[in-house]
């Protein structure tokens, strides 16, 4: 009985996201078909990987016309991240590795952020909960984008690369409160737009990366 | 095997040992502080790339177009703390509407 209140609580918590991960997830199956991926790729992607900011930027490496490695590396440096959480979210990820495995793979922003407990460690069951939700909704709104694209027509002409860039400052943007971030974000982007005519699409993105160790060493 | 799907395995191979890194392997082992320090920095340094290099880049190429109209107008919407879908809901629908009139 108590770990289905967690689970509720958590389930409840992301609930108020689910239109917006839901958005994401139409818009990154009409972009994964875009940059010439299939349906069932598109799917895949979010099944495996759930996270929609890596997700984004490995297709828009794709997009840009980027090779498959590059698109890696771009996603992969955008969910680096998850190491951190994970390492928060070990000590209540408690079971038999393949548990862990599994249980690890719920841990994503919003299901990280909503099961918080307040000392540094995550509720089990809030993060299974909220991990539920997001991956049901991500998932079936990426199959309805991927699927549907020929009735939504040319994404471009909805400005839905547009949406994109939004998407990435909406998320930036709670970063922003902390002096660092703010010093590390500027450098960021400063790098990226430099980096870009000089490079292949998303090298740009991961030379950026390298802000993140320079200003972890500034005070 | 196409480009999509080797994307879509690469990554997900990589996510999926990214998540399970601390659960699995490290277990209540911590790693060195300026490493933690370092990846807690990544998003805001990476997000902001993935800003400026959508709204301003195409391949190689910087340019402003009806992306950066619609970026404003995100900008807008973020600061006035509007939910996350107004504020791509502006983004789209400011550049569509440049598109369409200028």
């Amino acid at each position: 009985v108590k770990a289905t209140q967690g689970y509720r609580a958590g389930a409840r918590a992301v609930s108020g996201l689910a239109v917006a991960i839901a958005a994401f997830g139409v818009s990154f199956g009409v972009l994964a078909r875009s940059a010439g991926m299939s349906p069932w790729a598109a799917v895949a992607m979010s099944a495996t990987t759930m996270a929609g900011s890596a997700q984004f930027a490995a297709v828009s490496v794709l997009a840009a016309g980027g090779g498959a490695i590059v698109a890696v590396v771009a996603g992969a440096l955008l969910n680096a991240r998850y190491a951190v959480m994970g390492l928060s979210a070990a000590s209540a990820l408690t079971g038999p590795v393949w548990v862990r495995l599994l249980l690890a793979q719920l841990v994503v922003d919003e299901s990280w952020a909503v099961a918080q407990t307040g000392d540094g460690t995550l509720d089990r069951d809030r993060v299974i909960g909220a991990g539920l939700v997001l991956f049901g909704t991500h998932v079936t709104s990426t199959a309805v984008g991927a699927f549907g694209v020929g009735v939504l027509g040319d994404p471009t002409t909805l400005g839905l690369d547009a949406a994109f860039p939004a998407m990435f400052l909406a998320l930036l943007w709670p970063h922003l409160g902390e002096r660092q971030a703010r010093r590390v974000a500027a450098a960021g982007a400063i790098v990226a737009l430099a980096v870009t005519p000089l490079a292949p699409p998303g090298v740009a993105i991961v030379a950026a990366a390298g802000a993140a160790v320079v200003g972890s060493r500034w005070r | 095997m196409s480009t999509g799907w080797i994307v879509t395995l690469g990554l997900g191979a990589v996510t999926i040992g990214v998540k399970a890194l601390g659960p699995v392997l490290l277990g209540e082992r911590r790693l060195p502080t300026q490493i933690l320090a370092a990846l807690r920095l990544l998003a805001p340094a990476l997000l902001a790339a993935l800003v400026v290099t959508q709204a301003f880049a195409t391949g190689r190429d910087l340019s402003l177009d009806a992306r950066a109209a619609g970026v404003a107008a995100a900008l807008v919407a973020v600061v006035l703390r509007a939910p996350t879908l107004v504020v791509i809901g502006s983004a789209a629908a400011v550049t569509a509407l440049v598109r369409l009139f200028v």
